[in-house]
């Protein structure tokens, strides 16, 4: 294909911002599950109560490490001691669960009566013995996955100083290097270089919240190119958050964590690798290649390992190719996704999202804009807080092959003969690395496949009006 | 404050939107901060609707915070008056939205003036009541305002039905088996004679509830929902209501003799008598009284059950299993606190002891305490059953996808009975089917199975391997297993290591 020259820079656009997303407590769902000695307190009222419920499903009847504290009338309208009352809520927490640390989620309603949560938190912990960390993840300003964001950004501030103690050798150590480094080797036929205890790099932290299994396959794409992990945040217990402070280089695997990278670099002086995000596998290689860069490291058979990535898609790849995509915008990740697509061979008509930090996002944007101009499609429509109503609209007339489209719209364009995929699925599903390039695709391609099936038995249109 | 981990009814919003979602071409509009509006996801993903939800959010953020919504909710208004032409709009605050204390009615009144449709306000304290009630008041609020607005114009005219005529009042989105009970209950009034003359709010008209008073008398399956309107048109036009739940065959005929009372009490018509009709579809039709009698029914006689749920279906289920099954019912419950009284004096002489309480870790406690045979409840209890190895079958909101079958399955009216009667009876048979194959050794087959296809003995798993193998779930993990194993195999590779289990699924090809 041979490129088009694309002489605007990326368009960008901002609409009513009357669309449909999760409240940014859902991040509850998989934060408490991540890090196994917490435990989240969602300070709200019923409607929040109701929304994680449903939300966690079935997962709530597994007792999950997490609770309501619901605001009743008496709280709202002062008559009660907001003190006394968490301070009662949190000792039976200690009483029946015994965490590391209580982390209390304000809310909509916390944010409008002004609860004093950073005030009071430092006082209870020291009442209690406990660790209470505050994040402020409300609908009011944050958007779903930024959950997450709120609440890595004030467990950051809960990292050791890595001036004071010397942390290195706090790093889990595999206890299978060589063994493994030679099966490896006989499998992919390039050079391991010989694990040795001393780095040859500033320490390493990463940040974002990715399950074990995903965050052990990153840390061993960076080992084979002689980089070690020094720690995560979160870390898989509370009581593991790595070292932070000067020299200490942070980089980030999730698109929506910006204040999280805020607050390492002016809070903590960390240093920030800015980098596209590690989705897909031409976003793990850039990312890799980054990170090799500011250390002044020459990545090995990162090329090599792509290409033969991309070589074991080729049967997703064929489904996809020339097909258009639509994504209306609800979970952050959505450059990232488009950018793997567009990588792909398809066409991104629309990016809609909810909020766009362009400076945090700016590598990724970049590479966005260089795949599509190597990849010979148009730039797509980049929309921050898009209007559902206006967007279906267009999908009706542009009418894309696929539309990523949240739960609340999935059911009816798909009533109407457009084929979807519900996009919270890549936030639970595993997306990042070279190893999970596969489960995308798998997850793009699966409503074409299903609808393809369909197509034949002439069940497109399920409404009678023509909407 | 409470400490609080599961709820059986939603906040107050939710029962706003789904009466005001049930109506044909009516819209709703939340004033909201961004994620409150999960409803529209319940609903299509539950009931799954083909239409998309007529619920926009006014979304509630830091400007609004600060400056106060101005003339975003009044824009909102209009601006969906035009795109959708609905007949009515429904404001509504969420719990959240309230504390702003902003008067909305204020602009509810401008929007109405720009409008060409009904503007209103949803008149509901949301720290005070819960979905339910909530519910309630607002179909009683829309209903009324219909009525008055045609009073006020002139144009209630008040015309009788020829025929006698009924309408049900209740029916509405995201309820228990809402849509089968309609059918039902349309089918069993056919059979009586009786028109259906409207269904509210599900599929009903703004513009017809001026009419409604022009049927002989109203229908509240669920008491949770549709009294306080059927109250309301009792007060003002004289209706009368019949709010005997038709659930169980007791009471389904208790329901259709109050029906014939009513129908009989207005002059100049042919007085009917049903019993005969009762008669045949209790012996003859419905399965549920001849069931109660079949010998391997027998069996129930004396067996211990738990009931909870909301007042209706517990009251009912209760009276059920006591009085047609002879089932010992030891503990009758409801989450529905505001009509503890109603619950008390119904269940009173058909259980041992009465709770009431929306606290689920009571209900746990004591079906840990009672340990029943079986449990009639919610999707809370039916995982309290999980977890205490009792079956359960659920009889109640709050809802679950399960609760939302293709098929037709009421509660109500006599297939209702079938359905009941076939749900306790699978209950109670399949729990003793378990522990039947647990004594026997039943489930012992499947490990043979697996045992034997991994007896290579030269393929060596690492701890890490290992670690990591436990932590994918259970459902796939042999299915893994053997995909890695058969790599390693392939590659002549003695142990398996992590970084062999990455390579064999980046490898593996569906």
């Amino acid at each position: 294909m041979k490129p088009l020259t694309h002489t605007e820079p990326l368009h960008f656009e901002c609409e009513t911002g009357n669309y449909h997303t999760f409240c940014p407590i859902s991040c509850v769902a998989w934060l408490y599950q991540k890090i196994e000695d917490s435990f989240f307190l969602v300070v709200g009222t019923k409607t929040c109560g109701y929304f994680l419920q449903n939300a966690l499903g079935v997962m709530i009847f597994a007792e999950p490490r997490y609770a309501m504290a619901e605001l009743e009338e008496g709280d709202i309208s002062a008559q009660l001691n907001d003190y006394q009352e968490l301070r009662r809520l949190c000792s039976q927490i200690k009483k029946d669960r015994n965490p590391s640390v209580i982390v209390w989620i304000g809310t909509c309603t916390t944010e409008i009566i002004k609860m004093d949560l950073e005030g009071m938190a430092p006082r209870l912990e020291m009442e209690l013995g406990i660790p209470i960390v505050v994040a402020r993840a409300n609908g009011l300003d944050y958007a779903f996955t930024q959950g997450e964001d709120t609440v890595l950004a004030a467990m950051a501030h809960r990292c050791p100083d890595s001036g004071r103690a010397k942390q290195q050798s706090r790093t889990h150590r595999d206890d299978n290097d060589s063994l493994s480094s030679r099966g490896l080797r006989s499998l992919l036929s390039f050079p391991v270089p010989s694990t040795t205890e001393q780095m040859a790099h500033p320490p390493l932290v990463l940040f974002g919240s990715l399950p074990a299994t995903v965050a052990a396959q990153l840390g061993l794409e960076l080992k084979r190119q002689g980089i070690e992990v020094s720690g995560w945040l979160p870390a898989q217990r509370y009581a593991e958050l790595p070292s932070l402070g000067e020299g200490v280089h942070v980089c980030g695997v999730n698109p929506f964590l910006s204040r999280t990278a805020t607050t390492l670099m002016r809070r903590r002086k960390c240093k920030l690798i800015g980098a596209p995000f590690p989705i897909g596998p031409d976003g793990t290689r850039a990312w890799i290649e980054k990170i090799c860069a500011v250390f002044g490291i020459q990545p090995k058979g990162l090329q090599e390992r792509e290409e033969q990535v991309w070589k074991g898609l080729e049967g997703y790849l064929r489904l996809v190719r020339g097909k258009s995509v639509f994504f209306m915008g609800d979970n952050l990740l959505e450059v990232s996704l488009a950018r793997f697509l567009v990588r792909c061979g398809m066409v991104v008509y629309e990016i809609g999202i909810p909020y766009m930090d362009k400076r945090y996002q700016a590598a990724e944007l970049a590479l966005l804009q260089s795949t599509c101009q190597e990849m010979g499609v148009p730039f797509p429509r980049i929309v921050e807080k898009p209007d559902n109503y206006h967007q279906v609209q267009r999908i009706r007339e542009l009418h894309p092959d696929l539309a990523i489209t949240g739960m609340a719209h999935a059911n009816p364009l798909e009533a109407r003969g457009i084929s979807t995929k519900w996009s919270v699925e890549f936030t639970f599903a595993q997306i990042h690395g070279f190893t999970n390039a596969r489960d995308i695709l798998e997850l793009v391609t699966r409503p074409l496949r299903r609808n393809h099936s369909l197509q034949e038995l002439g069940w497109v249109q399920l409404v009678q009006s023509p909407v | 404050m409470k400490l609080a981990y599961w709820m059986y009814a939603g906040p107050a919003h939710i029962g706003t939107l789904r009466v005001a979602s049930s109506f044909k071409n009516v819209h709703a509009i939340m004033h909201a901060p961004l994620g409150d509006d999960y409803f529209n996801v319940m609903r299509s993903m539950l009931e799954r609707e083909r239409d998309f939800t007529p619920v926009t959010a006014s979304i509630v953020d830091r400007h609004v915070l600060a400056r106060g919504s101005q003339e975003k909710v009044v824009e909102n208004i209009t601006r969906k008056d035009k795109e959708e032409r609905p007949d009515l709009i429904v404001l509504t605050p969420t719990c959240t939205s309230s504390i702003l204390q902003e008067d909305l009615q204020n602009f509810v009144d401008r929007a109405s003036m720009g409008a060409d449709c009904d503007v209103i306000l949803a008149d509901v304290n949301h720290y005070r009541v819960n979905e339910l009630q909530a519910a309630d008041r607002t179909l009683e609020q829309v209903v009324r305002h219909y009525l008055e607005k045609a009073k006020r114009q002139g144009c209630l005219h008040i015309r009788k039905t020829e025929k006698p005529s009924a309408n049900i009042l209740g029916i509405f989105t995201l309820g228990f088996h809402n849509q089968h009970d309609c059918r039902e209950l349309r089918r069993l009034l056919k059979e009586l004679g009786v028109e259906t003359h409207q269904v509210i709010p599900e599929g009903g008209s703004v513009s017809q509830l001026q009419f409604l008073p022009n049927a002989w008398f109203n229908i509240v399956p669920y008491r949770e929902v549709g009294l306080m309107a059927a109250e309301y048109l009792e007060k003002e036009f004289g209706m009368p209501y019949v709010s005997t739940t038709p659930m169980g065959v007791v009471d389904t005929a208790r329901c259709i003799r109050e029906i014939q009372s009513i129908i009989n009490a207005q002059a100049g018509h042919e007085m009917v008598n049903y019993q005969s009709y009762i008669d045949q579809q209790t012996r003859f039709v419905s399965q549920a009284a001849w069931f109660s009698r079949s010998i391997d029914c027998q069996n129930l006689t004396g067996k211990r059950a738990v009931v909870f749920g909301d007042a209706t279906h517990a009251a009912s289920m209760t009276k059920i299993l006591s009085r047609e099954m002879g089932i010992q019912v030891v503990c009758a419950g409801t989450y529905c606190k505001h009509d503890a009284g109603w619950f008390r004096e119904q269940v009173a002489s058909f259980c041992d002891q009465v709770l009431i309480t929306d606290d689920h870790t009571e209900v746990g406690d004591l079906i840990a305490k009672v340990e029943p045979a079986a449990i009639f409840g919610t999707q809370m209890e039916r995982h309290i059953g999980k977890r205490l190895d009792i079956p359960c079958g659920v009889i109640s909101a709050p809802v679950h996808i399960q609760n939302f079958p293709l098929g037709y399955r009421p509660f109500l009216g006599y297939e209702g009975t079938n359905q009941i009667a076939d749900l306790v009876y699978n209950s109670f048979t399949l729990g003793m089917e378990d522990h039947l194959l647990e004594i026997f050794g039943g489930h012992d087959t499947k490990e043979v199975i697996t045992k034997s296809l991994s007896t290579d003995t030269d393929l060596r798993w690492s701890a890490e391997g290992q670690a990591e193998l436990s932590r994918i779930p259970g459902f796939v993990r042999s299915k893994i297993k053997r995909n890695t194993e058969k790599f390693a195999r392939q590659n002549n590779l003695n142990e398996i290591t992590v970084e062999v289990m990455y390579a064999a699924k980046e490898s593996f090809t569906q």
